[in-house]
């Protein structure tokens, strides 16, 4: 890599980001004035409830869920688009939450960088690609030289796949999986080590996405990239990461690694969204469909927040919140049945 | 910022035939050539721009300065009246004034107070729009209730309002000196209300997409964000809107001039012409009223075609 | 596909060509599409975006947005030619005999009315029912696409269902008519994993109970493969393949169904890398001649750059593509 890098400081053995207890509470309440005359009370809509997770350097870890489970408002959270109502994100072992200042964040922030989901809404249509990408360079100040930084643009194009030459294109002249490749240029121009990459593939075409996850996987290894991945495909979930937390109206319900949750899924919910997979393959396999639909967050169920959908919920369920507790194949599950084995094997 | 200078040299200087190309190429220019209407407006309006500004070259004579009045020549009809003078196209008025060259003047001062009070209202709306829009909260709480209470008062009311308060405090021939000022003053800060609420609008469309996310994640300075990232993006509409609010300070003008609240009669404007032949209306001597009302019409009009051809072009939904 | 059957197919699209004409030239976003649906059929039409598998569908309904237009081919419901109807006399034909299930179940519902007005009007519209029986017959219809509390919620405003909810509200609005076909554009997409699941099954299970033939457009092979019998895979406005499910997707022919399907993530066996096609689906204006598909093809030859294939039978399949020509060893070696 070029000039604009710094030796990445601090320990090496702990996880390179480190997220602890965090929540997100939005205020959907009507305007003030209103909520006075009509004398109702403020309405706090818990999008992340105390979410806990680590990943190890160079590895992927994925949040899945399903559309509301909080899962894009974690990716926020931990790259500070919004400030957690409680709990914090450390950076090899430096709590950012903490740091207020712009002088104090600009370090971290060049460190890590974010791929959205939008390929037609996640580039200034007025830029020049060129421009796009030296972005993160010249606002963190990292190459003085025009030459050099032309010179780095052409590198990172020819890196996510591009030719130097679509660097003087604007984006509306490319398709979205280029554009995507651009997306991710721009992320990596800054040479971080951590991406947090927001369903980055779910506005594609399926022959796109599968263009897309293998040149992420490549700059992984080329890189040695850590990624928060974000999605609601369970197979693209299962092809990229190392392991993968499954959301549930904010909360993580299962944390495991990736071949143990698909292989033996602990969790009820996480049995359920493997059921509801389309089975590709027309082995005959039997499914359920999942019953009932995500409850409204806004008023979330008591004790656990499946139970309502839950074939196995009893009373204690409907009672008392579960957290979570080591699973038989090594996940974490947040689940009273998990925890006292009530939940038959599956056999086959 | 130093960001303005910041884009590569390669990208601005180097593509510009390329860009030209994409100009020609583009569905604005092809909507233009194909509106017959669009393209008269539009050369009406150059027209009458180059009249204005080149007005000392192309007037026969400066009806201002008092060494070139005949007043042998007053109240001459036009032209092809019977009793014109071929050299007094449009006649003369009741100093010996050839109208036509006043008329040139007159829309000089026209044209400047209204190009400056768009300018002023721009700058001042746009600013304040794309602060209200990004920074949301209790700034836009507080720009937007100001801009609520400006609504309430006619444009006219807050232009004769600038106007008394400077006849005031200045004295009488600082005020006529210091006219024009206050006219672009006046019509300027009246004005800016629907730029904000226009450019407030859009910025908060943008705010959310993700490419502003981005920048804020890459760690840009809100201003940075605001004027590099929202702005451009936010133009289009600001353009319809700049267009047409040129047509509407130009007759504002016109009404505050002809209500002689506006420039003084040494320093006319269409709108002071107006007002001056009027007064010789009814004795029969008609064009020196019906020509600059009629350049007035004609300008305005064009004004308003080419802003409502703007509007169509870059929002193709409305059609 | 020209096999002689006794019995007339439900739907027969032959040659159908769809234009856009624009002011740089005229576009053609369907090609010489030609197919068939049996009735009780359930047929999955996929394709990535761009690829004219909804304009297909929308051509079929006479749903084109102007300036879109079908500029040959005809199409045939039960042997009559419905593409060169009158838009009143289409109209009708969409509500009784060809029922619309689209992505955003909000463009088929009206905000302003209750699902209830929606449904009794439809009835009423192309069934001879009573108000009072076409009420039943829409609460009826409500509890079949497992809306609970189908007596409460007949009354309800659109925006008051869940996204789920309001798509299989649009289902029992597409099939109250007793239609014969349905044609469903990506019906699922815009739903979740779980919700998914649930409407495929619904839909699958409707069609069979009423007897209706289903198109169901969609770019997700997994819904295609749990839904369909047959399935067409059209790329750059052409079919590229088409046969029964089970067979495109374990042995598909042509060389995009093969990197489509490989291209595809799976839960059942870890992979490094997934299959990946090169380049991107050609815009409109600028289709490569012969095969669109062979500048991304790597299975390549000279043939392919100059001719343009047709579907050839291939076992049970066809597919556009000269590898499957009968005369591929002459070709190659001429």
């Amino acid at each position: 890599m070029a000039d604009g890098s710094t030796p990445p400081g601090g320990p090496k053995s702990g996880p390179l980001l480190s997220v602890r207890n965090i929540a997100r509470y939005f205020d959907v309440s009507k305007p003030w004035l209103a909520r006075v005359i009509e004398g109702q009370p403020r309405l706090l809509l818990k999008a992340v409830d105390g979410v806990s997770f680590d990943i190890p350097r160079g590895q992927t870890l994925s949040l899945v869920g399903e559309s509301g489970c909080g899962k894009s408002t974690v990716a926020r959270l931990v790259v500070g688009l919004y400030r957690p109502t409680r709990g914090q994100v450390e950076f090899e072992g430096v709590n950012v939450t903490a740091l207020r200042r712009r002088s104090e964040l600009a370090p971290i922030r060049r460190r890590f960088q974010m791929i959205f989901q939008d390929p037609y809404a996640s580039l200034n249509p007025r830029w020049r690609v060129r421009d796009i990408i030296a972005e993160p360079i010249r606002a963190h100040g990292l190459m003085k030289d025009s030459g050099a930084l032309n010179r780095r643009v052409d590198e990172l194009l020819r890196l996510v796949r591009l030719a130097p030459a679509d660097g003087e294109k604007y984006p509306h002249e490319f398709s979205g999986g280029q554009r995507q490749r651009i997306s991710i240029a721009r992320a990596l121009s800054s040479n971080p080590e951590f991406l947090v990459c927001d369903e980055p593939t779910s506005a594609l075409d399926v022959s796109v996405q599968a263009q897309i996850l293998n040149l992420m996987k490549d700059l992984q290894r080329e890189l040695g990239l850590t990624y928060l991945f974000i999605s609601h495909n369970l197979a693209v979930v299962f092809h990229i990461s190392d392991r993968v937390g499954v959301m549930y109206l904010g909360r993580i319900v299962e944390l495991a690694e990736s071949k143990a949750l698909f292989a033996a899924p602990q969790h009820p919910y996480t049995r359920m969204l493997l059921d509801a997979i389309p089975d590709l393959e027309m082995s005959g396999r039997g499914r359920t469909p999942v019953a009932g639909e995500v409850p409204n967050p806004l008023n979330p169920p008591t004790g656990c927040a499946f139970h309502p959908r839950c074939p196995w919920a009893n009373e204690r369920c409907r009672r008392e919140e579960p957290v979570a507790k080591p699973a038989p194949n090594g996940a974490l599950a947040a689940c009273h049945a998990v925890e006292e084995r009530r939940i038959p094997e599956k056999t086959g | 910022m130093a960001d303005a200078t910041e884009m590569s040299a390669r990208s601005a200087g180097g593509t510009a035939p390329a860009a030209l190309q994409r100009a020609f190429d583009s569905d604005i220019f092809y909507s233009f050539r194909n509106s017959p209407i669009t393209m008269l407006a539009a050369v009406v309006t150059l027209l009458g721009f180059v009249g204005a500004i080149f007005a000392p070259w192309l007037a026969t004579q400066n009806p201002f300065d008092l060494r070139t009045l005949n007043l042998m020549d007053a109240s001459l009809p036009p032209a092809w009246v019977e009793g014109g003078e071929a050299k007094y196209l449009f006649g003369t008025d009741n100093q010996g004034r050839d109208v036509f060259s006043t008329i040139l003047y007159g829309s000089r001062i026209s044209l400047l107070v209204g190009v400056g009070s768009v300018l002023l209202a721009l700058v001042l709306g746009v600013g304040l729009g794309l602060l209200s829009g990004y920074a949301g909260g209790s700034i836009d709480a507080f720009i937007m209730r100001v801009a609520d209470v400006q609504l309430s008062f006619p444009a006219i009311l807050i232009a004769l309002l600038i106007d008394g308060i400077t006849r005031a405090i200045l004295p009488r021939e600082a005020h006529d000196a210091a006219a024009v000022y206050v006219l672009i003053l006046s019509i300027g800060a009246s004005g800016w209300v629907q730029y904000a609420r226009t450019v407030r609008g859009s910025t908060m469309v943008e705010k959310n997409k993700e490419y502003v996310q981005a920048a804020r994640v890459i760690g840009r300075h809100p201003f940075a964000i605001m004027l590099r990232h929202v702005l451009p993006n936010v133009m289009g509409p600001v353009l319809v809107i700049a267009t047409i609010h040129l047509a509407v300070a130009i007759i504002t003008e016109a009404t505050l001039s002809f209500l002689g609240v506006g420039v003084p009669p040494t320093q006319p404007s269409l709108g002071t012409l107006i007002r001056i032949g009027n007064n010789f209306l009814f004795s029969g001597e008609w064009w020196i009223t019906v020509f600059p009302g009629a350049a007035l019409v004609i300008m305005v009009l064009a004004v308003n075609l080419l802003g409502d051809w703007l509007r169509d072009a870059l929002n193709p939904k409305l059609r | 596909m020209t096999s002689t059957r006794a019995n007339r197919p439900l739907l027969e699209v032959r040659n159908l060509r769809v234009e856009f004409p624009t002011r740089r030239g005229t576009l053609v976003a369907v090609d010489d599409v030609s197919f068939h649906i049996d009735a009780g059929e359930v047929l999955g039409v996929v394709g990535e975006s761009g690829a004219g598998k909804s304009l297909t569908g929308a051509a079929i309904i006479g749903l084109l947005e102007p300036p879109g237009r079908i500029a040959g081919g005809e199409v045939r419901l039960e042997d009559k030619r419905i593409d060169n109807l009158s838009a009143e006399h289409l109209r009708r034909i969409r509500g009784r005999q060809i029922g619309a299930v689209f992505q955003d179940p909000l463009t088929s519902l009206d905000p302003l009315f209750t699902v209830g007005q929606q449904l009794v009007e439809t009835i009423m519209t192309h069934l001879d029912l009573s108000e009072a029986q076409a009420r039943s017959r829409a609460i009826e219809l409500l509890r079949e696409v497992g809306i609970p509390g189908a007596e409460r919620r007949i009354d309800h405003y659109p925006h008051q269902f869940s996204g789920g909810m309001r798509q299989r509200v649009v289902i029992a609005l597409a099939l109250c008519a007793q239609p014969r076909l349905i044609i469903a554009d990506e019906p699922t997409t815009a739903l979740d994993v779980s919700i998914q699941a649930q409407i495929i099954t619904l839909l699958k299970r409707l069609c069979r109970e009423h007897g209706a033939a289903v198109m169901l457009v969609t770019h997700d092979m997994g819904v295609i493969a749990e839904t369909a019998d047959r399935v067409a895979v059209m790329y750059a406005g052409r079919i590229a393949e088409i046969g029964p499910v089970g067979e495109v997707i374990r042995k598909p022919r042509h060389p995009y169904t093969i990197g489509l399907m490989g291209s595809i993530p799976k839960l059942d066996r870890a992979v490094a890398r997934l299959v990946q096609i090169e380049g991107a689906m050609p815009r409109l204006t600028a289709i490569p001649t012969g095969c669109a598909f062979n500048p991304r093809c790597p299975k390549v030859f000279e043939r392919c750059r100059h001719e343009r294939p047709d579907l050839m039978p291939v076992e049970t399949n066809h597919a556009a593509c000269w590898l499957h020509a009968p005369t591929l060893t002459e070709a190659t070696r001429g």
